[in-house]
């Protein structure tokens, strides 16, 4: 065996050799994308309908996947108008199909440009990036005698993971789940039959006709559920109301709380830049380039031209929103990218993070 | 030529401070409007050349597994030329320019690419990106006037050691891309001295040219001749030739680029305090470009557009022919020449400055007149002019400046 495997790391030395200044794998990609371990990719098998601005996603990892917790979710890399752009979605697959398929599904977001894409463009044989599933928000072992879920909208992406794992090892669930109208419901026709069959027990609420759920209408409606663990999912104004009212009921530790987006503070007057490799804050008015900051904090950052055409500068730009100065452009980066910004013509445009 | 500063007459005496930082509001006006369309069709067309280019590579050296047959040396080595002029060109100047950073992809990216040449990719970025583009034709701060090796303005101090300086440049057009690796260390100036010499930095930086040119020449003139068994000869002589090559091809390309006829060069001093506007005409004077079909474009990397990559070297470079008439008429109404010409004729003309510079100045030349010195002061390159005020709404606007109103 172990001749073999010498023979085989020497024979990719030569094809190494051979393709030097690239490497292999960018002839392989070529023929098969899914083969190569070092750059995560999936394609897609095939795009159900959900809802009328939804779709699931089954998708088939390639080599260097991971097999993920319910509840996890998966940053998923799309390329827009040429450009690539990252985003998270909750897998809503059970962790153990023999196909090794997971699924996703994505809602439409107004303005969301990953989202828009792929409800309207996602094709069968699309190559997506990928990176590793990721999340703490999972059902913990044992499982619990008692079991609350309280989602809104796309929320109930990651509970139906869960579900869809588990709903067998639990024996008391209760999902109360909120949708603009009962055609909006994602995953509706599935949680009403589960419904049916005495599995969960679920309250749906319609927000169009009958407003938003407030905690006060979910404790009318599920009277045990500070004895329920629980775990929330939605818009972070409800999550916010629902820490509320779980903390005052001194249940604090029984709620868990996923929240997708982070509100991100963007404007043009600047705003905190914080340098994680030298652990700088500086407060920023967005006049300056952040390597005007950087230096003035005395932060050792790479430097070129200063004026934004030689690339000598760029540094990952984490969390938060710079902007170009020459231009206007924004460049936002979520929670998980490292978008790299060229520092001499770029200023903070809210709270950012750089790596440097 | 004489520095722009020295010349009798100077081919923009007749610009303002104001027209000049308007030719710069205007340039950014172009520029916004190409990099806010960036979009699905550049990046399939960058994708499209890379694949073209891999494939032609893979296709050439295939057949020069049978380099014994004239044919196939030939094809093969034909076909492996264009593949290694397209990736030095068209892919790995434009991608080490960061012209395609704005697509994200890390495979494509400024900060990872890497390319076949002997010199590495951030040390030419540094040399290239940063110095050069940034301090383009100030003679004193851009050492690609010459390379160091030679004189090509006037206003380079003469020694006899320039007497040798076609010969110079004709070895270094065979070897250009050693050339580089060496231009890249600065080995002129690093050998100088013992310190230099021991400088951990330069150590780093020609430690990481030997393991450049180890893998280049292990993959040209070993690996690829040993695959061809008892043909590997023949392998080895196809490989050098389309090193040759493309060495040539590129040379000639980049001569073309800052050293034929009308280019001017600028004195170190009237860069102090240097406004975004006067950094554009330092680039709309100080590049030329060569004219002809798109396949030519293609082969020099778009650097026959090359007053439109000095002016937005990081534009992705498919974009250059279509900005091309905006910026010729923008010459042309500032009353500013726009150097352009077929390859031969610019060649032509490069080459006679090599021999012509090889001797000391004489007549006009020879008369070196005082410079007025800036005083030191920052520039403010990145920053943009604000747009003047809209005049006051009855009066008609006026009319586009012509080359003759500016001139009189």
């Amino acid at each position: 065996m172990a001749v073999i495997r010498n023979l085989r790391t020497g024979a990719w030395r030569v094809v190494e050799l051979i393709t030097t200044p690239v490497v292999p794998a960018d002839y392989l990609d070529v023929i098969a994308p899914l083969r190569n371990a070092s750059v995560l990719r999936a394609k897609i098998d095939a795009v159900h309908a959900e809802t009328a601005n939804s779709v699931t996603l089954v998708l088939r990892p390639g080599r260097g996947w991971v097999r993920h917790e319910p509840g996890q979710y998966v940053r998923v890399g799309v390329d827009v108008n040429g450009v690539r752009l990252w985003r998270s979605y909750s897998i809503t697959s059970p962790p153990w199909r023999s196909d090794g398929r997971i699924t996703i599904t994505v809602n439409a977001v107004p303005d969301g440009a990953v989202s828009t894409e792929l409800v309207r463009n996602a094709k069968r044989g699309m190559i997506l990036h990928l990176d590793p599933p990721t999340g703490e928000f999972l059902l913990h072992a044992p499982r619990p005698p008692k079991a609350l879920f309280v989602t809104a909208g796309s929320g109930i992406t990651p509970v139906m993971g869960m579900l869809r794992s588990a709903l067998h090892e639990l024996a008391d669930v209760v999902v109360v789940h909120s949708a603009r109208t009962q055609e909006a419901v994602v995953f509706g026709s599935e949680l009403r039959v589960l419904a049916a069959e005495g599995r969960i027990r679920l309250i749906e609420r319609h927000t169009r006709a009958d407003g938003r759920l407030k905690p006060a209408d979910v404790a009318e409606l599920v009277p045990d559920l500070l004895e329920r663990e629980t775990w929330a999912c939605g818009p972070n104004e409800m999550l916010d109301d629902l820490e509320a009212h779980w903390a005052d009921g001194g249940a604090a530790e029984r709620l868990r709380t996923e929240r997708f987006r982070p509100t991100l503070l963007t404007g043009g007057g600047g705003g905190t830049v914080t340098f994680t490799e030298s652990g700088t804050v500086v407060e920023t008015d967005g006049s300056e380039p952040l390597l005007d900051s950087g230096e003035a904090a005395g932060v050792l950052m790479p430097s070129g031209c200063r004026m934004g055409i030689c690339f000598s500068c760029v540094l990952p730009l984490r969390e938060g929103a710079v902007r170009d100065l020459r231009d206007g452009r924004l460049t936002i980066a979520e929670p998980g990218d490292r978008i790299l910004v060229q520092t001499c013509i770029s200023a903070a445009a809210g709270p950012c993070t750089i790596e440097g | 030529m004489t520095t722009i500063q020295r010349k009798k007459i100077s081919p923009i005496a007749h610009l303002t401070p104001e027209d000049i930082e308007q030719i710069g509001i205007e340039l950014d006006a172009i520029r916004d409007e190409v990099m806010n369309s960036r979009g699905e069709k550049d990046a399939a067309y960058i994708r499209r050349v890379i694949a073209w280019q891999r494939g032609l590579e893979i296709g050439s050296r295939g057949i020069l597994l049978f380099s014994l047959f004239p044919p196939a040396w030939l094809v093969g080595t034909a076909g492996l030329s264009i593949a290694k002029i397209l990736e030095n060109m068209e892919i790995g100047h434009n991608i080490l320019h960061g012209q395609w950073d704005w697509m994200r992809d890390p495979k494509i990216h400024s900060s990872k690419w890497e390319w076949d040449h002997v010199t590495p990719a951030d040390q030419w970025k540094h040399s290239h990106n940063e110095l050069h583009h940034t301090y383009t034709n100030v003679i004193g701060k851009d050492n690609d006037l010459g390379y160091g090796i030679m004189r090509v303005d006037e206003d380079q101090k003469w020694h006899p050691a320039h007497l040798g300086q076609p010969f110079y440049n004709m070895v270094n057009a065979l070897f250009f891309e050693y050339g580089i690796a060496a231009y890249d260390l600065e080995l002129g100036r690093n050998l100088q001295t013992k310190e230099r010499r021991r400088d951990p930095k330069f150590r780093a930086a020609l430690k990481g040219v030997r393991k450049k040119i180890g893998k280049q020449v292990l993959k040209d003139y070993i690996v690829f001749p040993a695959l061809s068994g008892p043909f590997f000869l023949h392998t080895i002589a196809a490989n050098f030739t389309a090193n040759i090559i493309r060495n040539v091809w590129s040379h000639s390309v980049i001569m073309c680029g800052h050293f034929p006829n009308g280019v001017e060069t600028f004195e170190k001093t009237s860069i102090e305090g240097e406004t975004r506007g006067e950094w554009y005409l330092r680039q709309m004077l100080g590049s030329a470009n060569i004219s002809g079909s798109r396949a030519m474009h293609i082969m020099t990397g778009n650097l026959s557009h090359q007053i439109e990559h000095h002016l937005f070297p990081d534009m992705p470079s498919n974009r250059y022919r279509t900005i091309a008439p905006k910026i010729q008429d923008l010459f042309q109404r500032y009353g500013l020449s726009y150097t352009s010409g077929p390859l031969p004729k610019q060649v032509a003309s490069a080459w006679f400055k090599v021999f012509r510079l090889a001797l000391p100045n004489r007549g006009e030349a020879a008369i070196r007149r005082p410079i007025e010195k800036k005083a030191p002061a920052p520039s403010t390159r990145w920053r943009r002019a604000e747009a003047p005020a809209p005049a006051p709404a009855p009066a008609p606007a006026p009319a586009p400046a012509t080359a003759t109103d500016l001139a009189a």
